[in-house]
């Protein structure tokens, strides 16, 4: 190869230089913008704990990659429950809620804000309106809630579709009557699909049972938590044979 | 040489009987999406991402599905199929198309453009056209590491379908700052050099039938008023001035959005829409406007 002309070379190695620097800009400059964008992503990840999602919205990171904000389950809802979050909402611009104060979810039997959208962000495999798990049903003002009070309001518990199996009201003494019950409203999380009809119909001038997101209201024992009494029954007797079980002692009672 | 001075040969309404069209394409979809909520009468449902037609056509927008996909999350049928049809539609009549008939966007930054031109606002940033297939790229890039569908949250377009028709928000801002953008920061800025949707659909309509072709090139005479009016200015050369190089006529450029502008302009008649095959008609040269 002929030596190369170094006056040649030099605007050669000049241009490769502007062309290189050109590349680099643009590739930061889009780099900084994706950062922004991704940024903005997570932040729209943090959903508000009043914003409950449609039935058969999987989780939150899910969801955000999988519904393309088109309202169609919006339009189909006959009860407009749902609406698409505006910008400048605290919810991930355009993607679809409800707030179960404002209007609950009817857990219609066909379930149409599911058929209608075409994406797939709503499980199609939700066929049955109990097994929707939209949130749970907490609670949360229990120093408010008239049951608690030892009144018998009872209304969460009665407008609950899915009466005695969601929520049921448990017996506890009186303490400050001695003499009455309290029949506290109790959810049961397995069952409960976080439809809102309860927070929505709750008497008080602020709900004291809300449906809050399934993650902010549930505990979740160790993967290698055992319960002594279950797996007991489950072996149909002690694990341990030849353990011998003392009496329990019982506060007061002479042995 | 503003394009909306008649000219002595032809009425307002020939010079903008495209644009007028357009205008009416536009608007019309958004009138579709509207009459249901306005009126009750649902015949489209939805919004421009995905969409439901007398509740048997679903079209779903393929850039956000892509998007979706990236995010690691397999769409189902019915927006598979939408994106489908919307794919192989635009890839046969031209991916800008969307742009030019569709986007209501367009509308706003050809006002922006107007204005600009109108009272020569300097034509300010002037990146590479090429810009915006590195943000394609970077939405695909942040879609598949957050696992969000990450232009969605900034999307001017969805954002003021959606507006109209869900609840405005702060939508308008946007829109007011894509405006303000191409009017002051950069001329053209938008849609030229930013906008991934828009380069999305000129990579699906690379291979388009539907063409605008210079096929009078022989008569141009040399006004300019196609480069001054063409929102993707460079797309025109190849096809106009190209007959020497042994170029066609047709303008192949994916860049070109089917606008149909020029040939509203084009006082020579050198335009028209064809098939990518056509040829020139190679007529004899008319005589120059000015030399006659
Ligand atoms: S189940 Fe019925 S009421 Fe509940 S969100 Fe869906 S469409 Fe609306
Ligand atoms: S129909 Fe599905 S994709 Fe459309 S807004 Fe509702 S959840 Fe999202
Ligand atoms: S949210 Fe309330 S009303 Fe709905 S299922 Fe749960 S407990 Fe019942
Ligand atoms: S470039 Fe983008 S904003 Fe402009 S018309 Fe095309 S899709 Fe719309």
């Amino acid at each position: 190869m002929a030596a190369t002309d170094p006056d040649k070379a030099l605007p050669r190695v000049k241009d490769r230089r502007r062309f290189l620097a050109g590349i680099a800009r643009t590739a930061c400059g889009v780099g900084i913008a994706g950062l922004l964008l991704g940024l903005l992503a997570r932040q729209g990840g943090a959903r508000p704990a009043w914003a409950i999602r449609p039935p058969g919205a999987g989780e939150e990171a899910d969801f955000a990659g999988a519904c393309v904000r088109c309202g169609l389950c919006v339009r189909d809802c006959p009860y407009n429950t749902l609406r698409l979050a505006e910008l400048g909402t605290p919810v991930a611009t355009g993607t679809p809620y409800f707030v179960a104060r404002d209007i609950p979810c009817e857990m219609c039997e066909d379930i149409p804000c599911v058929v209608a959208c075409p994406t797939g962000a709503l499980d199609h495999g939700l066929t049955e309106i109990e097994k929707a798990r939209m949130g749970v049903a907490v609670l949360v003002g229990q120093e408010d809630c008239l049951n608690y009070l030892g009144l018998r309001c009872d209304v969460c518990y009665r407008v609950c579709p899915l009466i005695d199996k969601a929520i049921k009201l448990e017996k506890q003494h009186n303490m400050r009557t001695g003499a009455h019950a309290l029949f506290i409203p109790t959810v049961n999380s397995e069952q409960c699909t976080g439809c809102g009809k309860c927070e929505k119909s709750c008497v008080l001038e602020k709900a004291a049972i809300r449906v809050l997101p399934t993650e902010l209201a549930k505990g979740e024992l160790g993967a290698h938590y055992r319960l002594g009494w279950e797996e007991r029954e489950k072996h149909g007797g002690p694990l341990l044979p030849d353990i011998i079980d003392l009496p329990d002692r019982m506060p007061g009672v002479a042995q | 040489m503003t394009d909306n001075v008649p000219s002595a040969s032809r009425g307002l309404l020939a010079r903008n009987k495209w644009l007028l069209l357009r205008r009416a394409s536009q608007l019309g979809f958004l009138a579709l999406f509207l009459a249901g909520p306005l009126t009750g009468i649902w015949i489209v449902k939805g919004t421009l991402a995905s969409s439901l037609t007398l509740g048997v056509l679903p079209l779903t927008d393929p850039y956000m599905l892509l998007q979706s996909v990236f995010a690691a999350n397999l769409p189902a049928t019915t927006a598979l199929v939408g994106a489908a049809i919307l794919l192989a539609t635009y890839a046969l009549i031209g991916g800008r198309v969307y742009c030019s008939w569709v986007c209501p966007i367009n509308i706003v930054t050809d006002a922006s453009h107007w204005l600009s031109s109108r009272f020569d606002i300097p034509k300010g940033w002037q990146p590479k056209r090429s810009l915006r297939h590195w943000i394609l790229g970077m939405t695909l890039a942040a879609s598949a590491v957050t696992g969000a569908i990450v232009w969605e949250l900034v999307n001017p377009i969805t954002l003021l379908y959606r507006g109209v028709l869900y609840g405005v928000g702060l939508a308008w801002a946007v829109v007011l700052a894509v405006f303000l953008f191409d009017l002051f920061v950069s001329r053209r800025g938008w849609c030229g050099h930013l906008c991934p949707v828009g380069a999305f659909y000129g990579l699906v309509g690379r291979f388009a039938l539907l063409r605008v072709n210079a096929a009078s090139r022989a008569a141009c005479d040399d006004c300019m008023d196609c480069y001054a009016v063409c929102p993707e200015p460079h797309v025109i050369t190849p096809a106009l001035k190209g007959a020497e190089k042994g170029h066609g006529s047709v303008i192949l450029s994916s860049d070109c959005s089917n606008c149909g502008r020029c040939i509203d302009v084009c006082d020579r008649k050198v335009f028209e829409f064809s098939s990518r095959f056509a040829q020139a008609t190679e007529r004899s040269p008319q005589p120059h406007r000015k030399a006659a």
